[in-house]
């Protein structure tokens, strides 16, 4: 199971603000995920954004950051605090 | 470790005592308070909601601190952090840190700053007259952060 978070522009754009898939060897890497979940159209469009940020296990990554069974894997657009 | 999150405004002032009242081997304290606008990219601000990812938030403040801690002889480091709604002339964000000398507390706070812009999960959202929009980020934030 990977567990998936969506945040601010995203989470509103997406109209969720997470889901959890069944684990697929397939999935071996977050941007495989992206592609992934990229198949679905329409508003998943956004994750295709240049600027997107991921997290895994609540740490900033890159997209080529390898994913495992368990994992909690979020996507966000750019961060504005301060 | 003194990293916050939380809905709750606070006092700048009663933060920037605490942090030298307790230890005497502190020589300089800087610290930077921000705050809400009732202004931005020229349209009138009413209200800010701030999103965060709850529990990772605190966590990339702390490593933003572990971080500065290995490249400045530091002594005290307060990082606070509001969420939720806010109302303009509010404090946002309050960073000090305290050193022996003023060069590593200067140096830390304005590295603390950069990378909280550009690395910490946190979001805002505008609400104005003409509706609610998401804040973008900006390349500029991008560009203080690489400084580093």
């Amino acid at each position: 199971m990977i567990r998936i978070s969506y945040f601010a522009r995203y989470r509103e754009h997406l109209n969720q603000s997470g889901e959890q898939l069944e684990w697929q060897p397939s999935l071996t890497s977050i941007e495989t995920l992206r592609q992934l979940l990229l198949q679905r159209g329409g508003a998943w469009q956004v994750l295709a954004e240049g600027n997107l940020m991921c997290a895994r296990n609540q740490e900033l990554v890159s997209p080529a950051e390898p994913l495992a069974d368990g994992d909690e894997i979020a996507f966000f657009p750019p961060v504005t605090g301060g | 470790m003194a990293v916050q999150v939380q809905t709750a405004g606070f006092d700048p002032g009663q933060l920037l005592n605490a942090l030298h009242q307790a230890d005497a081997g502190v020589g300089a304290v800087v610290s930077f308070v921000g705050y809400m606008r009732d202004f931005n990219d020229g349209q009138a601000v009413a209200r800010m909601f701030l999103e965060h990812y709850p529990g990772m938030t605190e966590k990339a403040l702390q490593a933003i601190e572990i971080q500065a801690r290995e490249r400045w002889p530091l002594l005290h480091v307060h990082i606070l952090h509001r969420v939720g709604d806010l109302a303009p002339g509010e404090p946002i964000v309050f960073v000090g840190v305290s050193s022996a000398h003023r060069q590593a507390a200067f140096s830390a706070c304005d590295f603390i700053m950069d990378y909280l812009k550009t690395r910490a999960p946190l979001w805002k959202k505008e609400q104005g007259a003409e509706g609610a929009h998401w804040v973008d980020g900006r390349d500029s934030d991008q560009q203080a952060a690489a400084r580093w």
